[in-house]
């Protein structure tokens, strides 16, 4: 029998939850378990409190979440103390101890745990005070840092699956129409209105549907979905059951990557949940609505992310993807009509069914209603997740949330879109990020990785980095995309090589206009933006390449030479690591490079000190 | 490999061979590999031909083939490991471990591999070495870290 | 139920189901396919049929072969875009296959006699000879023959085609239907001293032999027939008319 009986019972249910918390009055110490956390050792973190709390007998007052990723892997471990959501970084377990007894305990603020802004140097002590948070708008993130992610009451007493109560009370016709005015668009790369996609799903002739979560984030740089799910796996999941509701399907699946081996185990556990709750089954909440969701693991291939490939790949096939001359809103997995949405489109549905779509429209802009979350990662100081109001400039991502670029170097480029995106240069920075105006300016919103780049970083050799990634991940059934991009590749690394020329470049746009052509799917039609946008605005990069065989940045290769400065105080400890043995020199004598041998690997700059390696 | 331990996995998919996939995944993550005769038993039991998961099993990146290494070295190749210098990260393990990208040492001790982004960006170049993620590695971290694991095996 | 469209401005008619690049070779129009044939699934793969399509008001360029007839569509089958894209898609299988005599006079016609791309170092797997991976031999081997002997290997510019495990699949039969629908003719089929060899994948069958002593079947191939359709156990040795 499933807990909650009907939309009634949920309303009085989360009474309760709220009424007992209210009660106990604990104070929630949220400390981020993410995967980035995980690697700093968040874990022990945890546990060192837990232990803590015990030993100073203060179990009853204070609890202890493990939580999803609270975006800011920068400064990981996070520990945030709520109600005042006071913010300490970069904790150590060594630390807990401390922290217990006298912030926790005693209510003194430790300085050394604050966020230290390196713009300004000033400490900051709530979440709210920080630039990184204080620009963000954070709608489906905000709940990572308050959400224990595996309890279902944590999220119903939050007001979880009200959307949901609130969607069947209106019944489908309604929902898709608040779902349509809403403009939600899909936010895994392509930008569809999610209301059309769930009409024509709906409208098409059939006795069966299936509801699909594309959960399989191949985008390098990107990891927001892979946090949703681990921080908030019920919104993803409410949203399901809602479009099932709306559409008529009973039944769905998740197709996640299997390199998120902890979002698979948080889906899993809140999917269990869900069952027993009755929010998945049979007459869901006392209605006639059945639903169930499987859990479908990817294999390792990019291109099961194209919503063709994954229904091949769910089916047991390989995933090669198939001509859409008919939508998979028509004929889709097992040629039934197939909505697929992506995991950050899901968790908004329940949003926008919870405050209305009036609402959700006034948050972004008139095309692009919402907010985004992208991945903020590279050359940047505050690398972390980063949800904007859809419209915040690049500028104001990058420097206002970002702050700025690292070691006092320069803005060069920042990469949208993953491989089937772009890089902009500095002139682009005060565009108004939206669907519509990435697109414009041969990039794209893709599923929001936002990679920054420095002058440290070769435009060409980003370039030859996603035509590998992309050569490597085609399928290999059409001729543009399985040739094509091995060609496109060789070109390039040719001009890497020094061995390009201007023909190079004249056959790469010629073949960059065909692959983009004929190719069967979107992995091949748009394989093409990181070469032609880097073309665009870095041409005079790829001419040093070709005329004068340089690589100005200090990247390729084949292109450069190390050498070692006056800096040189002769401590021999490039000598030492040098795998080649090519470094020569006596103590406290200046080092030299044996160039024919070097093999520029960069151990040497590495380890050096005293910046006395230069790179030419 | 014990050939019931497959019966027990097919079972557990009521032997649908929709669930191929599912299937060679739970075999593998026993296994650590995909061992030809579990391929020729999941071909009988659920009557598909070899041949669709040989062509599954080299499709899917995540699959092996072959035995792997006791001890795993994953480097991360996303994009945002790439800027900040993962490449030279692989050419440094593949001089430590004396072994190719893609490749295990002879004596089995070790896999290393590259991934195209687990999704830690914030943490790039990283490194998972079995199943630990190492976060800002630089080159000196994983000669420690290699040594440490290779004492560590020379030791017992 | 019948469709109606245009193809080059000429009003033509179809069934629901059926392809257009089947209707318009029906209808005498020319375009250049190297994937393509009727008894099998069509897949998109060669990229060569190429053509642009209208639909709805929108102009989309796109392979033919696998867009089935839809009312009201206009297709048209040669333009400067078009004729430039199968040039270059041309080229780059050019370089796949630069012995194949049907590839070089296709590319020819579109003005490439020679590719600007060099012939591509052997997959990892296996050799590559002049194999374009056009699936041709996979998609009859599985829905035609049903022994499901080949299939492809691999992804991306590593993919590779033929048995499990790159050895000689032990489910082929030598029926050679592979090798007769192959067109870059780069798989090789002979009988030579009693046996049926099928050079590309290495394998190899004894024939049966007629009451002349002539062989002409091997008898793992004649041996599957009987099994698959419930033959009696000497149909063989019938005389072939009374079979």
């Amino acid at each position: 029998m499933a807990l909650i009986a009907n939309s009634a019972k949920l309303r009085s249910y989360r009474e309760e939850l709220v009424d007992k918390k209210a009660k106990e009055g604990k104070k929630v110490v949220a400390i981020c378990a993410g995967t980035g956390c995980n690697a700093y050792g968040s874990p022990k973190v945890v546990a060192a409190f837990r232990e803590e709390i015990e030993k100073q007998g203060l179990s009853d007052k204070i609890e202890i979440k493990p939580t999803g990723c609270h975006g800011f892997c920068e400064r990981g471990t996070l520990v945030l103390m709520h109600p005042e959501k006071q913010l300490y970084q970069r904790v150590k377990p060594e630390a807990v101890a401390e922290i217990v007894d006298r912030t926790l305990k005693g209510g003194e603020v430790l300085e050394e745990h604050l966020y230290d802004n390196p713009v300004t140097g000033e400490k900051h002590r709530t979440e709210h005070e920080i630039p990184f948070y204080k620009h963000q708008e954070r709608l489906i993130l905000g709940k990572n840092g308050e959400i224990d992610p595996t309890s279902i009451d944590d999220y119903i007493a939050m007001g979880g699956y009200d959307g949901l109560a609130k969607a069947l009370e209106k019944g489908p016709e309604a929902v898709l129409e608040e779902v349509k005015k809403a403009n939600v668009r899909g936010r895994g790369g392509g930008g569809f209105p999610a209301g059309r996609k769930w009409e024509t799903c709906k409208n098409a002739p059939s006795d069966k549907r299936y509801i699909i979560c594309n959960a399989d984030e191949g985008d390098p740089g990107a990891f927001m979905d892979r946090s949703i799910l681990e921080g908030n796996p019920h919104a993803v999941i409410e949203g399901m059951i809602i479009a099932a509701f709306t559409i008529g399907s009973d039944e769905g699946y998740v197709y996640v990557r299997h390199e998120y081996p902890l979002a698979i185990e948080r889906l899993t556990i809140a999917l269990a949940q869900a069952r027993e709750w009755g929010f998945l089954g049979k007459g869901i909440l006392g209605t006639g609505l059945d639903f169930n969701i499987k859990i479908n693991r990817g294999g390792g291939a990019f291109v099961c992310g194209e919503s063709t490939a994954l229904m091949m790949s769910i089916e047991g096939k390989v995933g090669e993807p198939r001509a859409k001359h008919i939508h998979t809103v028509i004929s889709g997995l097992y040629n039934k009509p197939t909505n697929l949405n992506n995991v950050e489109t899901y968790a908004n549905i329940p949003l926008i069914l919870d405050k209305g779509a009036d609402w959700y429209i006034g948050k972004g802009t008139k095309g692009s209603p919402g907010t985004k979350i992208f991945s903020l990662v590279g050359k940047v100081n505050n690398t972390g997740l980063v949800e904007a109001e859809m419209g915040m400039t690049l500028r104001q991502i990058i420097f206002d949330i970002g702050g700025g670029i690292p070691d006092g170097n320069e803005f060069k480029a920042v990469q949208t879109g993953g491989p089937s995106g772009g890089c902009l240069p500095a002139s682009k920075l005060d565009l108004k990020v939206d669907f519509d105006s990435l697109w414009e300016e041969g990039s794209m919103m893709g599923s929001g990785g936002m990679i920054v780049m420095d002058d440290k970083t070769c435009m060409v050799d980003v370039a030859k980095y996603f035509l590998g990634f992309l050569k490597f991940e085609s399928c290999g059934k059409c001729t543009t995309c399985r040739e094509g991009l091995r060609r496109l590749h060789e070109l390039v690394t040719d001009i890497s090589e020094g061995k390009g020329t201007e023909e190079t470049i004249s056959l790469i746009e010629e073949l960059c206009d065909t692959v983009e052509a004929g190719s069967l799917c979107a992995l091949g039609t748009t394989a093409m933006n990181p070469v032609l946008s880097t073309l665009k605005f870095f041409r005079d990069e790829y001419m040093a390449h070709v005329k004068d065989h340089r690589c100005p940045a200090g990247v390729c290769k084949e292109l450069i030479t190390y050498e070692i400065t006056d800096n040189c105080n002769g401590c021999m400890v490039c000598a030492k690591r040098c795998p080649e043995d090519c470094i020569a020199g006596e103590k406290k004598q200046l080092h030299v490079i044996d160039i024919e041998k070097c093999i520029k690997c960069g151990i040497c700059k590495d380890v050096c000190k005293f910046d006395a390696v230069r790179v030419y | 490999m014990d050939l019931t331990k497959v019966d027990a996995i097919i079972e557990n998919y009521d032997g649908d061979a929709t669930s191929l996939l599912a299937i060679m995944q739970d075999v593998q993550d026993q296994e650590n590999y995909l061992p030809r005769e579990a391929v020729n038993h999941i071909s009988t039991k659920l009557d598909v031909p070899v041949s669709r998961i040989y062509s599954m099993a080299t499709f899917f990146e995540s699959f092996h083939l072959e035995p792997r290494g006791k001890h795993i070295c994953t480097v991360c190749m996303g994009t945002a490991c790439h800027v900040r210098g993962a490449q030279r990260l692989v050419e440094h393990l593949e001089r430590e471990l004396k072994v190719k990208s893609g490749g295990t040492t002879e004596d089995l001790q070790f896999t290393l591999e590259e991934v195209n982004c687990v999704g830690a960006c914030a943490l790039g170049p990283l490194v998972i070495i079995d199943g630990e993620y190492h976060g800002n590695v630089t080159s000196t971290r994983l000669t420690k870290a290699v040594k440490n694991l290779k004492t560590r095996e020379g030791g017992e | 139920m019948t469709v109606k469209f245009t193809i080059n401005g000429v009003k033509v008619e179809a069934e629901s189901g059926d392809s257009v690049i089947d209707t318009a070779r029906r209808y005498g129009f020319d375009i250049p396919s190297l994937c393509h044939h009727q008894a099998v699934t069509p897949y998109g793969a060669c990229r060569v049929c190429l053509v642009e399509i209208t639909k709805g008001g929108r102009k989309k360029i796109t392979t033919c072969c696998n867009y089935e007839v839809l009312d009201g569509i206009d297709v048209v089958t040669d333009s400067e875009a078009i004729h430039k894209h199968r040039a270059m898609v041309l080229e780059l299988i050019l370089a796949e296959a630069p012995d194949a005599e049907p590839v070089k006079k296709l590319a020819a016609k579109y003005g490439v006699n020679v590719s600007r791309f060099e012939r591509p170092k052997a997959g990892a797997a296996q050799e590559r000879h002049d194999c374009i991976m056009c699936g041709l031999c996979v998609r009859v081997c599985t829905e035609i023959v049903e022994v499901n002997a080949l299939a492809f290997n691999g992804r991306g510019y590593n993919r590779g085609v033929g048995g499990p495990y790159l050895e000689a699949p032990q489910s082929c039969i030598a029926c050679g239907a592979c090798a007769w629908v192959c067109p870059t003719d780069c798989i090789g089929f002979v009988e030579e001293d009693g046996m049926r060899k099928v050079l590309k994948w290495d394998r190899e069958l004894p024939m049966e032999k007629d009451e002349d002593g002539r062989p002409f079947a091997p008898k793992f191939q004649l041996h599957y027939f009987k099994e698959k359709f419930g033959l009696p156990a000497d149909i063989y040795k019938k005389a072939p008319g009374t079979r």
